[in-house]
């Protein structure tokens, strides 16, 4: 979820200034519980307790504010989001508030009846992760027994209900072999869209970065892989890729730009730019306990610092790309340089480019240290201690 | 549980005799607070424009590609293929990424 993809026009209308900053997309982690322990997991390796969670009530009114400030589509994620036993009611006051609804989910926890239901209720779209589809490779890296099992029934009941479905697919070193069949797994399942998501590596994913990057040969190789399948599978799948920023030309343009498109609320009610948006440790966050969501959006501190390019440097502030890349990410650029106004090292013209594109060769070419799992106390494990995968319940 | 009933094989192609409509998962909304109309799909906000607009609100599954293109060459005082030219492909290249349904005309 570290893309955003952009509207696609085909002519433009006028627009009222009043909503025209009003964000398309809200992704809300309903909860950081989940039972699998991916180790490129996009949460805070500092995990929210269930105690913590917004209620039902406080999730709804986020719904509503939503609708009434122009946002379009709702990502219900987590974690995973099925083990809130109130998604029903969060779901239906989402489609009241006319959003467009996707379910982000593993698929493990959820049986047809429930997901009968929330067809009945208005879900439009359900995003379902694998881990590879080798099963033995999925349960070690997902460290979760029979999961690719599971989530081929969740699929056939998801077209079943006629709901629209995406196979997300986190690629990196462990699994990146196999892309050319995760794409045909999809077209199996009768997915009408497939994300080859190269790992983006943050929070869990940087930890595990030695154990995830892929060398740059089979980075090429699964690129063109996809390309040849893109113009093989014409009409058939659509076939969205998000590339490895350690291997890409020039940054991504992280979030379509900060505070532009997207926002995040995390299981507490803090929202933010984007989900890892609070590595940046001198930010503050609102909370929908205490402002609403459209004050939060239009004012709140840590959306306004880096909205635009105002805020910009050298050599950004002249850079003919500024408006295009936004000068890539600013978590990145904060977690490396120290500043988050600085240029993202992604970029050819950072002073650090170099010795940050170096990391991705010598640690792909490297043997991979064991997973540091995603769960509850496991960031703290050192490199090289890991334990064994556990079970998940 | 095996899979491949819902497989998608072939790649559809749009014809004059087609009578798509838009799938469920896909919603045609009027955006108030921007002013325009949206197609919204998973992943993606589309932003049609007017011509596509009345194109979109006539995939209902009961006009075929050919009736859309008489109508609106009547409204807009065009030819009649040109027009159908024009609808075949933008209906191709949604139907390409998944959000309408082609309504295929059976063989029977």
């Amino acid at each position: 979820m570290n893309e955003v993809t952009p509207v696609e026009q085909s002519a433009v209308a006028a627009v009222d200034p009043s909503c025209a900053r009003a964000p398309v997309g809200m992704l809300c982690e309903l909860t950081h519980r989940c039972p699998l322990q991916c180790p490129y997991c996009s949460n805070p390796t500092d995990l929210e307790r269930v105690a913590t969670e917004l209620t039902t009530e406080e999730w709804q009114s986020v719904m509503r504010q939503a609708g009434e400030l122009g946002i379009l589509q709702v990502h219900l994620s987590g974690g995973e989001p099925t083990v809130r036993k109130d998604l029903e009611e969060i779901l239906e006051a989402a489609v009241k508030a006319g959003l467009y609804t996707n379910l982000i989910t593993a698929g493990v926890t959820i049986n047809r009846e429930r997901l009968m239901k929330l067809a009945e209720i208005g879900l439009d779209h359900l995003q379902l992760s694998i881990q590879d589809v080798d099963s033995e490779n999925a349960d070690r890296i997902s460290a979760y027994k029979g999961g690719l099992a599971k989530k081929i029934e969740v699929s056939q009941w998801t077209k079943e209900a006629g709901m629209a479905l995406t196979i997300n697919a986190p690629i990196h070193r462990q699994n990146i072999h196999n892309v050319p069949r995760m794409i045909e797994f999809a077209i199996e399942c009768g997915a009408g869209r497939i994300e080859i998501a190269h790992v983006q590596y943050y929070a869990w994913a940087l930890l595990n970065r030695g154990s995830l990057m892929p060398t740059r040969e089979s980075f090429m190789t699964a690129a063109k892989q996809v390309e040849e399948a893109r113009e093989k599978y014409k009409g058939i799948i659509v076939i969205d890729m998000v590339v490895p920023d350690y291997y890409a030309k020039f940054p991504k343009p992280c979030m379509g730009g900060w505070a532009k498109q997207i926002l995040n609320v995390t299981p507490q009610g803090r929202v933010l730019p984007c989900h890892a948006a609070e590595s940046i440790t001198h930010l503050t966050f609102d909370n929908v306990k205490d402002r609403t969501l459209a004050d939060i959006w239009l004012n709140g501190d840590a959306f306004n610092k880096y909205r635009g390019t105002e805020w910009m440097k050298e050599p950004c502030r002249t850079c003919p790309r500024k408006e295009i890349d936004f000068g890539g990410c600013r978590c990145q650029a904060f977690a490396l340089t120290g500043d988050a106004t600085n240029t993202d090292p992604a970029c050819s013209l950072s002073p650090m480019h170099d010795e940050w594109a170096k990391v991705a060769e010598v640690e792909s070419h490297s043997t991979p240290p064991d997973f540091i799992y995603r769960r509850v106390g496991g960031a703290k494990v050192t490199v090289g201690g890991a334990k064994e995968p556990v079970p998940g319940e | 549980m095996s899979i491949g009933q819902y497989a998608k094989r072939e790649r559809t192609m749009i014809t004059g005799d087609c009578r798509p409509s838009i799938p469920r998962f896909v919603k045609l909304r009027h955006d108030a607070g921007r002013g325009r109309w949206i197609l919204l799909a998973p992943e993606r906000v589309f932003n049609p424009d007017e011509i596509a607009v009345s194109v979109l609100q006539r995939c209902d599954g009961v006009h075929s590609v050919s009736d859309i293109a008489a109508i609106l060459a009547d409204d807009y005082q065009a030819p009649a293929d040109v027009i159908l030219k024009d609808i075949i492909d933008m209906l191709q290249d949604l139907s390409d990424k998944g959000v309408l349904n082609a309504g295929e005309p059976t063989n029977s």
